[in-house]
């Protein structure tokens, strides 16, 4: 049981955890801050798999732009300090079964399979691949994105005033 | 006694490998769906779409540390952060409208495309 073992199921148990208080908490507030910790949880885990650049990135935008937005959007529709935050559930007995079977579908194809390892490497940090493969091989979605990007912000900003102005 | 302890815990156990990544990955696969599933609130049902996405994440990535997948499994993990992104941003300008136009934000009481 070295370092790197304990490491993995503190933050594996630390992900899976808070993932099952994001789906199970009644209060929509707790699930919003429970929400942060399965995000470092995953963060901890790319690094583990010696993904840093993906690692910083997902607390960049994760839990520096999603979570934030996620927060405001429950601030904005919810009537905070009455018991509107408590939100409800549908058919959840059939839901539940239906999604406990996936799931030890996928668990039981993950253990069986005979999955084509390869051996030990040596890795580096990943900055300097990742750069090169976006300005190489990947221009085209990377330029892509950036455009998709742009559209989102402008159809974000135009929806969210549209009905403010006209009100 | 502590190399005793040590003898005791199983090899697979001792030594996280690709499988354990692919079944916390499963795990959170069907927290996300079940939120998706069962949650009335719309916002609910977008942080279950955000954790079906970090776990689709944590599989790039873990096929990139222990196959053959270079380091391209890092780059569509990027990708994949950058939609997430968008459609946080656009989904949430969409609820905001919901939300004034009904006054609610379950989704078994909106069923209509307009008032």
């Amino acid at each position: 049981m070295d370092l790197y073992a304990i490491f993995f199921y503190f933050f594996g148990l630390l992900t899976v955890a808070s993932a099952f208080v994001v789906v199970f908490a009644r209060n929509i507030v707790h699930s919003a801050f429970a929400l942060m910790f399965t995000f470092f949880g995953v963060a901890a885990l790319y690094v583990l798999l010696y993904a840093d650049f993906i690692a910083v990135t997902q607390l960049l935008v994760y839990v520096g732009g999603i979570l934030v937005l996620i927060i405001f959007g429950v601030m904005l529709t919810t009537k905070v300090f009455s018991v509107e935050v408590k939100t409800g559930t549908l058919n959840v007995l059939p839901a539940t079964l239906f999604t406990a079977i996936i799931a030890g579908m996928l668990i039981f194809v993950f253990y069986v399979t005979d999955w084509n390892i390869i051996p030990d490497q040596e890795w580096d940090t990943t900055v300097y691949g990742i750069g090169a493969l976006l300005v190489n091989d990947f221009i085209l979605p990377m330029q892509v994105a950036g455009v998709l990007l742009l559209v989102a912000m402008i159809g974000a900003v135009m929806m969210a005033a549209r009905e403010r102005s006209k009100s | 006694m502590m190399a005793f302890c040590i003898a005791q815990i199983p090899q697979w156990l001792a030594e996280p490998g690709l499988q354990h990544f692919l079944i916390i990955s499963a795990i959170l696969f069907s927290l996300g769906l079940l939120a998706v599933i069962t949650r009335r609130n719309v916002i609910m049902v977008l942080m279950g779409i955000e954790l079906i996405l970090n776990a689709a994440n944590i599989n790039f990535i873990a096929f990139t540390r222990y196959s053959t997948l270079s380091l391209e499994g890092h780059l569509i993990a990027l990708f994949v952060i950058i939609l997430a992104a968008a459609e946080a941003a656009i989904a949430l300008a969409i609820v905001l409208n919901i939300y004034q136009r009904f006054s609610t934000v379950n989704v078994d009481e909106i069923s209509t495309l307009r008032e």
